[in-house]
């Protein structure tokens, strides 16, 4: 699974000690093994099996009977000026138990992050809501996702899948966007048609994206307004128990290369060699499952953020791809100080293939508590 | 130094009554302090602490203009335009016999502020969320809550008492308010990109945090009287302690001079004394501090029971021990010791080397320091009698009290005086004369214990009149008020159409009791409808009434609102005021309502029914003849299974209030009869004192022929004079207290002004009370002397003194 | 004869065991004489005027006045002699604070039933207190206070004046003074006077002197 599917594993594990940090700010929520040893139980949730088949649009909505879902987008974006920025917006499901019950007794708790990165600034904003009340939410059709007033709707053609045409804003209180995304070409599922293994206990979900848009929109920062322009990647990740007991964290890399080809990438780390996996998608939108071992990630060289010490540099290499590349962060500081914090932030890489795609690195524990 | 101090102790062991009456006098000062300022700690903790619940005191609320609920729909539309906003319902429940107040919160939305539970180790979200959810509350709700809810209840004991914390889709379905909240908490931080307010919910204001809470001000002169009493007990206690002191100082006069021959300095001396006098402090304010804890333990349910009744405050039962109080008990003990003992460590610090023949000159010096008095009491009169025609406000109340009380003690010699030179002047024989003239004599050292016992017998007799005024008013008033037989709460409308439908033809009237909560005047008040029956139009108490008041209510033309709305918010006759909703009304009467903490309006039920169509219509008044009562209780109660205590009689009703209101004034009950009991220790101590000094001017009148039995019988005589003329003193000046407290004090505090009514045979008990404590404390001094050895009173004679 | 002392014995519980003060003492008194008590400091001088005034209790002996055993009386048997029968002059004076001069004078009398407010007045004017009748004791010199206590103890006209160092408090001169108008005013009563003194000149100015020593008479 993705990595990013793991930040969702953190709002399963929130389900016991979500009050720490809305009543508790400043105590550290989490440990990395607290949150690894969380959603390996499915207890009565559905499990995703091979051979399924995705149903349009019917599976662009929530899927309540798994535990944890989301819907997350993140955008490499520039300016006429020629500043980078980088966008994320994501909306987690995460069900407290089986079952649908009205108003506040349902037990669906939907969570919201947004940030804004600039070479210099990261902005950060987290929601949380409780599903029933209709505070957040995700409908299929129309589809509209959102929390609060963050939202994700789409404006597609009739004829075309719902998610090619995307406006896509949330607020902070120093930061807001508001984005069009634009895809022309079709969704991509991962690994056995959508079915994405997670390791080699078989833990799995299902996981498919959107890595084409085009995007354009504003947005808001401290400084003012800033036009911009840029490229988007959509991810929408199912499961009911996507960690296995010994997964402490993962790297995550989604890709843009510059000759239009992408690469969806990540390493769950487990103490040991860990488990590689990825997603090789041509220009023309045609994925490529990567066999095992066929990715390999390196960190290079580490800074300090947050008061852990994360690898900022890494080379990644895809040899049945020609892939040989050394990415670097925009800013170090692209941490997500929020309930569940983790580095998610704008890179660019250099090598074989140059590019620019977004990073995500959770389960590193303060240097303090080693 | 070490020997000098040895020198100086020697002098207790041979004095061990002194001793203890020195320490029990400190002791019992520095317990009735600090007993009060503990139970004041006590109940301004629960204050903040209900204030800071859920960050009250730190957050700013949205909430209805008119004070009504609101929508849950405008909630999610406001966290949908962007406001960053919690939804809180607030409202009481009834488990068994105790009414709680729930607080039902969202977890996921409420701003670190606001953190009420910290819920993070003990349990699930589900579990909070989940029916049957969970409650948080202190220990004592959670007693309070036993065998009345399925519902696990958590303790956390930072929770103010009487408030039950839990989900808000709980608190919808317990308070019958579904798809409704009482307000909303704003976030400090807000995003800028928000829709305005008034485009969302132009019904909705913002209103600032409560930093005092209303708890806070509402209790403030109820714990400013506490302080005040606790303040005149300490005053009171410290008598004792001069006494005993001064009289330790008289007796250690020789040795102090035989020390200062011997070469020790006045300035050593002095610190030996004070060292010794500080240890005498820390020992008595440790064991007066404890002894104060205990007497906060004994008293706190009733001020509890007090403050819950008069101002819906919830304060635990229990002290807890704080380490401020024990400072604070310690400083003052030591401070009243230095105090009582100024006097006689100047006299050590100007003690000639040589003794003077001359006795001292006591009398000539009292009738100045008398006259002084005199004058400075006249101008604590004037200014108290300007305060009473042009001040206004609590404050003002308690300073014409201070100025009443400074000034009846400072003139209280002079009056005393004079009631003796009276005495003198009517009275014929040689002893007789002696007898006015010496009580004139012992008057200045017996003048501080007096004023204890005068100040003590005023606040009885004062708050005394204004418990019994206020008695007899409530019980005409409640008598009133009551006057229906039967009151019965139905569970829901099926039943209540029921039961309705079941009475008419048993009993002569059903009238309904039907209210919603809101805010009127900016006051948190309830709106009661009413049947146009003669039960009200003959009962009700009203204070003012227009003309046809009952038939302007009940054809909507006006509204009645308590005493307390009316004095808080200046509301007379004639004023228009707007109901939640934005009826706009016209005030026809007020009527008492005496024990209730909130303002309250009372409209016709059919525009109760119009203006609040959603009114929760579950409680009847039921008239009919007194003997079918019981029968009719007992009916209802098996026809339609309705529970015992959904059904109250009149009588029940009656003593239910009545006991409330007892245990109201319980506590100033108690701490009248320690304050009195304190002063008349005061009285023994000084006459111990006295009776030591005054051997001299007795030796020689037995020497010239009167035996020690009938000397000892004047001693005792006079002590109860004074006492008497101390007692008659003190009846002014308690009715003027009493009436301070009633149309002054009271009116501030409750919001309600009692008519004051007399009783002089209380006035009599207490008077003959104080004698009696006098006599006691007279009796001992009295008896020793009737008993003392001839050669005692010759050492008076002996040549070489 | 007034007083008949016999056979007077007194002792005293002090830490060191019981001390003898008086030791077997017998003494004579008539009417309208004057008789001083010599000694030094502790002979004894104030326990026998104590004991002879009826303020304290023998241990042994008799003690007639007028012929009347005051050893059998009760305390209000006592306490009525001492109102009715005698008078004391005490070296402090020990008037009554609380009381003015002419009611410190007409008290003693006043208590015995025998108030004459002429004599006291004529008292006060040989006194050479007139004026100052409505003063307090706390305002008087002790001249001034010991003529009052001479006021007051011959005011009630005792048939025995009792005075235990009388001119002890006071400078020689004035002592002497005030000792000249007691004797003078004692003599014109016709009441009988101890006194008791350590001063040999006063007491050469008395008719009888007795020496006590050691709890009894040298001659």
């Amino acid at each position: 699974m993705s990595a990013r599917a793991c930040v969702v594993c953190l709002c399963v594990a929130l389900v016991a000690l979500i009050f720490v940090p809305v009543f508790a700010p400043g105590v550290a929520p989490v440990s990395a093994q607290g949150f690894a040893g969380l959603g390996t139980s499915a207890e009565g949730f559905a499990l995703p099996t091979p051979g399924k088949r995705f149903s349009f649009p019917a599976d662009h909505g929530a899927h309540n009977d798994f535990r944890i879902e989301w819907w997350y987008v993140t955008a490499n974006l520039q300016a006429a000026d020629g500043t980078r920025y980088g966008v994320q917006w994501t909306l987690f499901r995460s069900a407290l138990a089986t079952g649908d019950a009205d108003g506040w007794a349902n037990p669906q708790v939907w969570m919201g992050h947004a940030a804004i990165t600039t070479p210099d600034r990261h902005h950060v904003a987290e929601r949380f809501a409780r599903g029933g009340i209709g505070q957040a939410g995700v409908t299929a059709q129309p589809f509209d996702a959102w929390i609060d007033a963050w939202r994700m709707t789409s404006r597609a053609a009739a004829t075309a899948d719902a998610l090619s045409s995307l406006d896509l804003k949330a607020a902070g209180a120093d930061f807001a966007f508001e984005l069009k995304l634009d895809a022309d070409r079709p969704l991509v599922a991962h690994g056995d048609g959508g079915y994405s293994v997670k390791s080699d206990q078989g833990q799995a979900s299902y996981y498919y994206s959107q890595p084409f848009y085009r995007v354009a929109g504003e947005l808001t920062l401290p400084g003012g307004a800033v036009a911009v322009t840029g490229q988007a990647w959509l991810d929408r990740e199912w499961s009911s128990q996507p960690l296995s007991a010994n997964q402490v964290g993962w790297d995550w890399f989604s890709l843009h290369f510059d000759g239009g080809e992408k690469l969806m990438g990540f390493r769950l780390r487990d103490g040991a060699a860990g488990f590689t996996s990825g997603t090789w998608i041509s220009a023309d939108g045609a994925a490529e499952p990567l066999a095992k071992g066929s990715i390999t990630v390196t960190p290079l060289s580490t800074a300090v953020v947050a008061k852990r010490s994360l690898p900022v540099r890494w080379r990644i290499e895809v040899p049945s791809k020609s892939v040989d590349i050394t990415t670097q962060v925009l800013n170090e500081n692209a941490w997500m100080a929020t309930a569940f914090p983790y580095w998610e932030g704008p890179i660019s890489f250099v090598g074989t293939k140059p590019g620019r795609g977004y990073l995500e690195m959770t389960g590193y524990m303060p240097i303090a508590d080693r | 130094m070490k020997t000098t101090l040895a020198a100086l102790l020697s002098h207790w062991r041979r004095h061990p009554v002194q001793l203890a009456t020195l320490l029990f006098g400190l002791s019992l000062a520095t317990a009735l302090w600090s007993a009060v300022q503990a139970i004041n700690d006590e109940a301004r903790a629960s204050y903040a602490r209900a204030a800071q619940t859920l960050g009250q005191d730190r957050l700013a609320t949205l909430v209805r203009k008119d004070g009504s609920r609101i929508d849950q729909a405008v909630y999610v539309a406001l966290r949908r335009a962007g406001w960053l906003v919690s939804p809180v319902l607030e409202g009481d429940k009834r488990f068994g016999e105790h009414r709680l107040r729930i607080f039902g919160i969202d977890p996921l939305t409420a701003p670190p502020q606001a953190q009420a539970v910290d819920v993070a180790e003990t349990g699930a979200l589900l579990n909070f969320v989940a029916p049957p959810g969970i409650f948080y509350a202190a220990g004592e709700a959670k007693t309070k809550l036993t065998g009345q809810t399925s519902t696990p209840v958590r303790v956390i004991e930072t929770i103010p008492p009487g408030v039950i914390i839990t989900d808000i889709g709980q608190a919808q379905m317990l308070l019958d308010a579904r798809l409704q909240v009482s307000r909303l908490l704003l976030w400090p931080e807000q995003s800028p990109h928000r829709t305005p307010l008034s485009e969302i919910a132009p019904d909705l204001i913002e209103r600032a945090p409560d930093e005092a809470g209303d708890l806070a001000r509402l209790t403030d002169s109820f714990h400013l009287n506490l302080t005040a009493f606790g303040f005149l007990a300490f005053a009171v206690g410290l008598f004792i302690v001069h006494s005993a002191v001064g009289l330790a100082f008289e007796q250690r006069r020789p040795m102090f001079r035989t020390l200062r021959a011997l070469g020790v300095s006045a300035r050593s001396l002095m610190a030996v004394i004070v060292v010794e006098l500080l240890s005498f402090a820390i020992v008595a304010g440790l064991v007066g501090v404890a002894l104060g804890y205990a007497l906060a333990a004994l008293l706190l349910p009733d001020v509890a029971a007090t403050l819950r009744g008069l101002y819906g405050a919830s304060v635990p039962g229990a002290i807890i021990i704080r380490p401020q109080t024990w400072a604070l008990g310690m400083a003052i003990a030591v401070v009243g010791t230095l105090i009582s003992a100024a006097q006689g460590l100047l006299g050590v610090w100007r003690l000639p080397l040589l003794a003077s023949a001359q006795p001292r000159a006591w009398a000539q010096a009292s009738r100045q320091t008398i006259a002084w008095q005199l004058i400075a009491a006249a101008a604590l009169f004037v200014a108290a009698l300007l305060i009473a025609r042009f001040g206004s406000g609590l404050t003002a109340g308690f300073v014409l009290l201070a100025s009443l009380l400074l000034g009846a003690a400072l003139a209280l010699p002079a009056i005393l005086m004079a009631g003796l030179s009276v005495g003198g002047a009517l009275s014929k024989s040689a002893m007789s004369q002696w007898f006015w003239a010496d009580a004139r004599q012992q008057l200045p050292g017996l003048s501080l214990a007096l004023t204890a016992m005068l100040l003590a017998l005023a606040a009885n007799i004062g708050v005394g009149t204004m418990v019994s005024s206020f008695r007899a008013t409530f019980v005409g008033w409640i008598d009133q008020r009551l006057a229906s037989e039967l009151y019965v709460g139905t569970r829901d409308d099926a039943e209540a159409a029921a039961v309705r439908a079941w009475l008419v033809s048993r009993s002569d009237a059903v009238l309904p009791i039907w209210n919603v909560d809101g805010e009127v005047a900016g006051q948190r008040a309830a709106i009661f409808g009413i049947a146009d029956h003669a039960t009200y139009r003959d009962n009700w108490p009203m204070l003012q009434a227009a003309p046809d008041v009952w038939a302007k209510v009940a054809r909507g033309d006006g509204a009645l609102i308590n005493e307390q709305l009316s004095r808080r918010k200046a509301l007379n006759l004639g004023d228009a005021i707007a109901l939640p909703g934005g009826y706009l009304t016209r005030i026809v009467g007020v009527y008492s309502d005496y024990g209730n903490p909130n303002a309250q309006v009372i409209i016709g039920v059919n525009t109760l029914t119009q203006l609040f169509p959603a009114v929760s219509r579950l409680r009847y008044a039921i008239r009919v003849a007194p003997e079918k009562v019981q029968r009719l209780a007992d009916d209802l109660r098996t026809t339609f299974g309705i529970p015992e205590q959904n059904i109250i009689d009149q009588t029940a009703a009656k003593n239910l209030s009545l006991q409330t209101f007892e245990r109201t004034f319980k506590v100033t009950g108690a701490l009248n009869v320690l304050t009195l009991g304190v002063a008349a220790l005061a009285m023994f101590a000084s006459l111990l004192t006295l009776a030591g000094m005054r051997l001299p001017q007795m030796a020689p009148v037995w020497a010239m022929g009167i035996t020690r039995r009938r000397l000892a019988a004047m001693e005792l005589a006079r002590s109860l004079v004074l006492a008497v003329l101390t007692a008659i003193a003190a009846l002014p000046l308690g009715l003027g207290l009493a009436w301070i407290l009633l149309a002054i004090v009271n009116v501030e505090a409750f919001g309600w002004r009692l008519p004051i009514h007399y009783f002089p045979g209380e006035w009599l008990r207490l008077a003959l009370l104080s004698v009696a404590a006098t006599a006691l404390a007279a009796a001992l001094p009295a008896w020793r002397l009737s008993r003392l050895a001839p050669s005692e009173l010759l050492k008076v004679f002996a040549n070489e003194r | 004869m007034l007083l008949d002392v016999r056979q007077l014995k007194k002792s005293f519980v002090t830490a060191e065991g019981p001390i003898a003060v008086l030791n077997g003492v017998d003494l004579h008194l008539d009417r309208g004489v004057s008789l001083a008590l010599t000694g030094e400091s502790g002979s004894g001088k104030s326990t026998l005027l104590h004991l002879v005034a009826g303020l304290d209790r023998p241990d042994f002996g008799e003690i007639l006045v007028d012929g009347k055993d005051l050893t059998t009386l009760d305390d209000a048997g006592l306490a009525a002699f001492r109102r009715e029968t005698v008078a004391l002059v005490f070296q402090q004076f020990n008037l009554i604070p609380s009381l003015d001069v002419a009611a410190n004078i007409a008290f003693h009398a006043r208590l015995a039933g025998r108030d004459d407010p002429e004599w006291q007045r004529s008292l006060a004017d040989r006194l050479g207190l007139a004026g100052i009748l409505r003063r307090y004791p706390e305002q008087l010199s002790g001249g001034q206070q010991q003529r009052v206590a001479i006021g007051r103890a011959l005011a009630g006209r005792p048939r025995l004046i009792l005075a235990d160092e009388p001119t002890g408090n006071l400078d020689e001169a004035t002592g002497d003074t005030v000792l000249d108008v007691m004797l003078s005013l004692v003599a014109e009563t016709g009441a009988a006077l101890l006194m008791a003194t350590h001063s040999q000149r006063l007491a050469g100015r008395l008719g009888r002197r007795l020496h006590l020593h050691a709890g009894r008479f040298e001659s």
